[in-house]
């Protein structure tokens, strides 16, 4: 085997990085130049592709959930992707909507874009459709231009009890459509991210759906034993996505 | 005091210093975010006439954060170095600009270090444009050493930052050895941990520790976990060559990041006391970026640049190897799109090299910023003609760990190639002896760079 491999090439089955790549003067070959333009464009068509409510509630209402929708305080991507204040505050009119049907004792469970439509869109309602079976129906809201924090106003104004954000993730060169979860007990404004637990990377070649739904069926059970979410919620289930520790990195990596 | 200035028929009034410095700055979304940006292009312009008629000393007599609540404004007034000041002390901000362009040389540049404070160099570079910022920058000479030496003129040095998913230590080997292939590696072999543990960060160094003596490379490795965790991983025998940590510019936002001076110094001395540097004894390496105090809500109204400018106060007091902005990784709330990036970028190697720092910029992206590979090569090319001490190298430039787009092994070569930029010598003469001088490498792998050397078969 040692003596097979010595071909630069064969680096490339030890690690998904862009390794041997070729090269060309000092410049990348035209594949490989492009293939990254590829990805990079599919990238940046996640953050801006809009979120089609009425596909995503048609498909919850297949899987006999119904739903409704909501806004954040941001009315566009260009203040979304500026503002991330507005981006977790809910829109005053929608916040006394929801107060007048609330929902207490329930976990509500809020689809928002985030900063990728495409995995919303792709994997949150085959993800709450496995869930029925263990969990039972619970309120689902819609919402566009969220972040993680716009749980909070939700699930304060309904009264829930727990809060679970399922909500497209900041997409990487080969992951335009990871999907997280953050769940949240007693949601209120002012929550931090100390207080919630995180599921990430749901997606097929990440942490496919049924794995997430098993993973969130245990901390939803968990959470409602202990009564809390947070670092106090942590044990034999791993629960830090790859990449948490890069948070040491000046700047956290999930834009929340 | 409050400043004011008259500019197209308005006077403009700025209450302090810190919103003097604030209003000054050229337009970026972070300083829009905390509320502390000029409302108009006419009163940024007023702001940078008030700047530019400033005397140096006021800056140094108006800290933007006061001495008693913050132990980085302490250690930039009680470290101020009176006679090194003394060439330039009599001149304004906008004194000071005309200066290091027309009579400052790379002798008195060097003299000059211990006298300037961050908030001089911030304020200096709010009234420069980006050619002021790379002219000067290029006359700064700033050297240190480990295992090999950087900083030199005519070098540019990369860090081989072969990230992986999960820490397999067999992918990290591969990325790195792609990486040395393309001769890259001399400023650091430097691994992002995707957890943050003694164990796994112990395995990560032994495993570059080893690479790094299999092929007898003279450079230095390093895994960058937080402090604590190389300290512990240093109490348990590790071989730990550089200490890094991220550092910001007011003491509330290192301690959102975990640290106090005096843990940077206990880390140093723990780093020094193992005596793994040849050729010299700069152990720390330290990341720093614009924003990070706004994020950790610990910036105090002040503008993002001067406390990323204060940070490399924090990391002079430590005589480091390494310090690199993360210019845009924060993403578009704070750098909205490729010319902040560019601009920031520049900001931060100029500032970082007048105070006397071997600055290193990762030049990069996110995918929800206006930025693309074509900002990022305008960046790299003002960066190189600027005399940057390192860039970083990733595979194809796509980091799978940390997500987002930095520059690759062939950016570096690029670089390198169209301004006749040579690695650090100690490296260089290291890969004539592998037979890696050469433009157009075969598709085998030389046999001293052999894979089942380093457990890839």
């Amino acid at each position: 085997m040692a003596e097979t491999l010595a071909l630069w090439r064969d680096l490339r089955r030890f690690t998904p990085a862009r390794v041997a790549l070729g090269r060309v003067g000092n410049g990348q070959p035209t594949a490989a130049h492009l293939a990254f333009q590829a990805a990079h464009a599919a990238a940046r068509d996640a953050v801006h592709a809009e979120l089609d409510l009425d596909a995503l509630a048609e498909a919850l209402a297949e899987a006999g959930l119904p739903s409704r929708c909501v806004r954040s305080a941001c009315p566009d991507r260009h203040t979304y992707l500026l503002r991330p204040d507005l981006g977790r505050r809910l829109h005053d009119a929608d916040r006394a909507a929801l107060a007048a049907q609330p929902a207490p004792g329930t976990i509500a469970f809020v689809v928002c874009d985030g900063l990728s439509a495409t995995a919303a869109q792709r994997h949150a309602a085959p993800l709450l459709a496995r869930l029925l079976p263990a969990l039972g129906p619970g309120p689902v809201v819609l919402a566009r231009q969220g972040r993680v924090a716009l749980g909070d106003d939700i699930g304060e104004a309904m009264g829930a009890e727990a809060v679970a954000v399922l909500i497209g993730e900041r997409p990487g060169l080969s992951t335009p459509d990871s999907l997280g979860v953050y769940l949240t007990w007693q949601p209120r404004r002012g929550r931090s991210d100390a207080e919630r637990n995180c599921i990430s990377n749901i997606r097929p070649e990440g942490l496919p759906i049924a794995n997430a739904a098993a993973k969130l069926t245990w901390l939803i059970r968990e959470m409602r034993r202990l009564r809390l979410t947070g670092v106090a919620l942590k044990d034999e289930q791993p629960m830090l996505p790859p990449g948490a520790a890069a948070q040491d990195r000046s700047i956290s990596v999930v834009s929340t | 005091m409050a400043y004011r200035h008259t500019v197209n028929g308005t006077t403009y009034v700025f209450p302090d210093m810190r919103t003097l410095l604030a209003r000054a700055t050229p337009p970026r979304s972070g300083d829009s975010l905390a509320g502390v940006a000029a409302a108009s292009a006419s009163e940024r312009v007023a702001a940078q006439l008030a700047l530019a008629d400033l005397p140096l000393t006021a800056i140094l007599n108006q800290p933007v954060i006061p001495y008693e609540q913050d132990d980085v404004t302490r250690l930039i007034l009680d470290s101020h170095d009176h006679a090194a000041f003394a060439p330039v002390a009599h001149l304004t901000v906008g004194g000071l600009r005309d200066w290091l362009l027309a009579e400052a040389d790379g002798a008195a540049l060097a003299v000059l270090r211990p006298g300037i404070t961050p908030e001089m160099a911030a304020a200096v570079s709010k009234i420069m444009r980006l050619q002021d910022l790379v002219a000067v920058a290029a006359k700064c000479r700033v050297t240190t050493a480990f295992r090999d030496t950087l900083g030199l003129p005519g070098r540019m040095a990369v860090r081989l930052q072969p990230n992986h998913p999960v820490d397999d230590p067999r992918g990290v080997a591969a990325s790195t050895l792609d990486g040395l292939l393309l001769g890259a590696g001399d400023a650091v072999i430097g691994v992002n941990p995707a957890t943050d543990s003694i164990e796994g960060t112990t395995t990560l160094l032994r495993m570059l520790d080893e690479l790094r003596a299999r092929y007898d490379i003279p450079t230095q490795t390093c895994v960058l976990a937080h402090v604590t965790t190389s300290l512990r991983c240093m109490e348990r025998g590790a071989p730990v060559d550089l200490v890094f940590q991220s550092i910001g510019g007011t003491e509330a936002v290192n301690r959102s990041f975990g640290v106090t001076l005096p843990l940077l110094a206990e880390a140093r001395q723990a780093a020094l006391a193992l005596k793994r540097g040849t050729v010299g004894d700069n152990v720390m390496y330290f990341e720093t970026g614009q924003g990070s105090a706004l994020s950790a809500d610990a910036h105090h109204g002040v503008d993002q640049q001067t406390i990323e400018a204060r940070a490399y106060a924090v990391a002079r007091a430590f005589a480091p190897l390494l310090v690199n902005t993360v210019v845009g990784f924060i993403g578009p709330e704070y750098l909205y799109d490729g010319k902040q990036i560019i601009r920031a970028g520049l900001e931060d190697h100029f500032c970082g090299k007048l105070l006397g720092l071997p600055m290193g910029v990762d030049v990069c992206y996110t995918n929800h910023a206006e930025a693309d590979q074509d900002d990022m090569d305008a960046l790299l090319t003002l960066l190189g003609v600027a005399g940057v001490t390192y860039i970083m190298g990733v595979p194809g430039a796509d980091d799978v760990m940390l997500s987002y787009q930095s520059t690759s092994f062939h950016d570096a070569l690029y670089v390198r190639g169209v301004l006749g930029l040579r690695p650090a010598p100690e490296f260089e003469a290291w890969m004539e002896r592998m037979g890696l001088h050469g433009t157009a490498p075969p598709e085998r792998i030389p046999a001293r760079l052999s894979p089942a050397l380093v457990g890839l078969d």
